[in-house]
């Protein structure tokens, strides 16, 4: 009775993830993170001064995060600008961030997260998230663990991992699912969950085994891009 | 949720040394296992593990391991030598960006003659590069000194940034390595820990040559007996 | 990174050096740094290009709609080039209303192409007076390392020869059956910007953002060809210093070669 995707992946089976780190110089970090054909860039700058003054906190350094599309990144042209969708995007991946950074000895200053989704394909959040983990690392910021983020999803009765775009219009039967997640690697705190679509209460424990087998994969992924990043600049 | 601190360096150290005895590590990445370890900066314990809080290298010295990190912000600490320029001038002193999350203050007092306060800008006005110390860290700023040994205005020549983590190899141990280069250079040399560095020379080449010595110091993480490379660098680079 | 601004020492040390001939890199003064194109930066926009100019990276992608034509162009497609400095491409730009250098640079580029005619807009008409085809052209800066309109110029240009244009099902663009069509450009014209900058009395060509930060006036020229001879499209001066007219003839006298030179190059990227 188990479900066939369209795109030929098993059930529990990711797309292929790509990483890279430090594609933008002038940021303090920097990388990018791919799942199939969704591609996300981060930049990190800070701790840096923050304004407007009263905006600062003297007990601990605060991290501000801001995602958005580029215009040509979905198939209907995203006008530029912040929408709804993207500053909502902006805050939870604030908050999936935050437990896992240590800043607050940079009190009175902010860390700059920025995140563009170059393509669009499902799963940008969670691609951004994955991506701004790795810029965080790369930037110096202490942080507990890598942050690791993946899209379970639902087709019909069906758990699945990391849709596409077209998983994600299915509407027979129970429909699709969206359901991201997020998770400091290594550790038992989820600082992402967002939910969409129907999910019987029993699936959940599933669902969460099934997000973190992938965060074993996704967090490799990671570290080997920040491993090879500084290898690969050593060749000289 | 598990309470975790960490420290920035205390001291800052030549990375050139032995690095074969050093693991690229991550957050998060296991380091070591078992009770005998204890956890530096930059590591924690979590049960029987030590577990990195820092991208960079983990060394271990004895008992303990310590993660060297590749990146990180500028923690001013008092007697960093700081290289700022001249964002404001106030009654009392000037302001100084010193390229950190808060500026730099120089107090009137400092300036190594007697100055008018209406002729402040005649020591130093907005623009001008100070080589300073740092004297005191508080929530209202940081507070700068600029009496003392290579410390003031800086004329001539130019300032640059690298990588404030990159500092330490561009000293090397003991200086070796900025001695190296002022001497095959014949520029004047000043390193602060805040990244920023002031070269000046007898020509414009010099100056060229000392900038280009330096970043290709500070690209290199991993590589060791880089005074030895440099050396050849010099030669090879006449 | 800093958002330190340019101290007078360097200025001073800058302004002496160019007098030389000498710059930070080893480049001439008129050099353009080396630049590479990649393609297919989105597989969602009708096409796309990412330019690396130097440090400075800039992505460009062109979406297209089925739009009503401006009432003074009844036959004509519309052309529209718009763009955001992305706070993510350097520690000077921030989140919030656009700075002037965030408006300038799209409108620049737009006046680029449009007076070039390098588009035949009037080849992306379906009906006249009632439907055209828009161009919409969105540029974005990833790494600002000096020189973004010269980059984000080169940028346009290779995302408008990568597009192919959609289908149409009932008046709408159809982004899923697209045509095999490229879009309508011109064989002989490709428009490319020169941004010189003023450092004392010397004149600099493709800065990085150390020389920008400490330059005190830029002036930007857009170039093509019309019926085969070199002409000028555009032209915008910035900054708050004035040029001096012996300044501007010899801009403008190194443009002719130094647009023959840069196409030579871009046409290798161009397919």
């Amino acid at each position: 009775m188990a479900l066939k995707r369209k795109n030929g992946r098993k059930l529990d089976e990711l797309r292929p993830m790509s990483a890279e780190v430090g594609i933008i110089p002038n940021a303090d970090g920097s990388a990018m993170f791919v799942f199939g054909k969704t591609v996300a860039i981060a930049a990190v700058y800070g701790p840096r001064m923050l304004h407007p003054q009263h905006m600062q906190n003297p007990e601990t350094g605060i991290l501000r995060v801001n995602y958005d599309l580029l215009s040509f990144s979905v198939e209907d042209r995203k006008k530029p600008g912040p929408s709804r969708r993207s500053q909502e995007i902006s805050k939870v991946t604030e908050l999936a961030l935050l437990p896992a950074v240590d800043i607050n000895e940079f009190k009175n200053t902010v860390i700059d997260v920025q995140i563009y989704i170059l393509q669009a394909n499902a799963g940008t959040r969670t691609a951004g998230i994955n991506a701004a983990s790795m810029a965080l690392a790369n930037a110096g910021i202490p942080m507990k663990s890598l942050i690791t983020s993946v899209a379970v999803g639902k087709i019909d009765k069906e758990l699945v991992l990391d849709v596409d775009d077209e998983e994600e219009h299915f509407e027979e039967g129970e429909g699709s699912t969206d359901f991201p997640i997020a998770k400091i690697y290594g550790t038992d705190e989820y600082s992402l969950m967002q939910m969409d679509g129907k999910l019987p209460p029993e699936m959940i424990p599933k669902a969460l085994d099934m997000a973190d087998e992938a965060f074993e994969k996704i967090y490799e992924v990671q570290k080997n891009a920040l491993k090879s990043y500084v290898s690969g600049e050593d060749v000289k | 949720m598990k309470e975790f601190e960490d420290k920035n360096q205390e001291e800052f150290e030549d990375v050139g040394s032995e690095p074969s005895s050093r693991t690229i590590v991550v957050p998060g990445e296991i380091v070591s296992s078992g009770e005998d370890f204890l956890a530096g900066e930059g590591a924690r314990r979590e049960g029987n593990d030590i577990v990195a809080s820092r991208y960079g290298l983990a060394d271990k010295i004895g008992r303990v391991v310590k993660i060297i990190p590749f990146s990180g912000a500028f923690i001013p600490r008092r007697n960093n030598v700081i290289i700022g320029r001249v964002s404001d001038i106030v009654h009392s002193g000037w302001i100084v960006d010193i390229d950190y999350a808060s500026n730099g203050f120089l107090p009137l007092m400092e300036s190594p003659r007697f100055v008018n306060k209406n002729e402040m800008d005649q020591f130093l006005a907005i623009g001008d590069v100070v080589a300073a110390k740092v004297w005191n860290v508080s929530a209202k700023g940081i507070d700068l000194a600029m009496k003392g040994k290579g410390l003031g205005k800086l004329e001539g020549g130019f300032i640059f940034r690298v990588n404030p983590s990159r500092v330490p190899r561009i000293i090397g141990r003991e200086g070796s390595m900025i001695n190296l280069i002022k001497e095959n250079t014949g520029c004047n040399v000043t390193i602060g820990q805040n990244g920023w560095i002031w070269v000046k020379g007898n020509d414009t080449d010099s100056e060229l040559k000392a900038r280009k010595a330096i970043e290709f110091i500070a690209d290199k993480v991993l590589v060791s007996g880089l005074t030895d490379k440099m050396e050849n660098w010099f030669k090879e680079n006449k | 990174m800093s958002s330190m601004r340019t101290s007078n020492i360097t200025k001073d040390t800058l302004r002496k050096m160019f007098l030389e001939g000498k710059r930070f890199d080893g480049r001439g003064m008129f050099d353009l740094k080396n630049f590479e194109v990649e393609y297919d930066v989105s597989y969602k926009a009708e096409g796309s290009a990412r330019v690396r100019m130097g440090k400075t990276d800039v992505v460009v992608g062109v979406k297209m709609q089925l739009e009503e034509p401006y009432p003074d162009s009844p036959n004509k497609g519309n052309l529209m080039v718009s763009g955001d400095l992305l706070p993510l491409a350097s520690p000077r730009f921030e989140s919030g209303p656009p700075r002037f250098n965030a408006i300038e640079l799209p409108r620049l580029i737009d006046r680029m192409i449009r007076e070039s005619g390098m588009i035949d807009l009037s080849k992306l008409c379906i009906r006249e007076g009632e439907l055209v085809w828009t161009v919409m052209i969105d540029i974005y800066p990833i790494n600002d390392d000096g020189a973004l309109i010269d980059a984000a110029s080169i940028g346009a240009v290779a995302a408008l020869h990568n597009t192919v244009i959609p289908g149409i099902k009932e008046d709408r663009a159809d982004y899923v059956n697209r045509t095999k069509d490229k879009l309508p450009l011109s064989d002989e014209t490709i428009p490319i910007t020169f941004t010189f900058y003023k450092l004392g009395s010397s004149l600099v060509l493709s800065p990085t953002r150390e020389e920008e930060e400490a330059c005190d006036a830029k002036i930007t020229w857009g170039i093509s060809k019309w019926n085969g001879k070199h002409m000028l499209n555009s032209c915008q001066k910035g900054e708050e210093i004035p040029f001096k007219k012996e300044e501007i003839i010899k801009i403008v006298e190194t443009l002719p070669k130094l647009y023959d030179d840069t196409l030579k190059k871009l046409k290798k990227f161009l397919k």
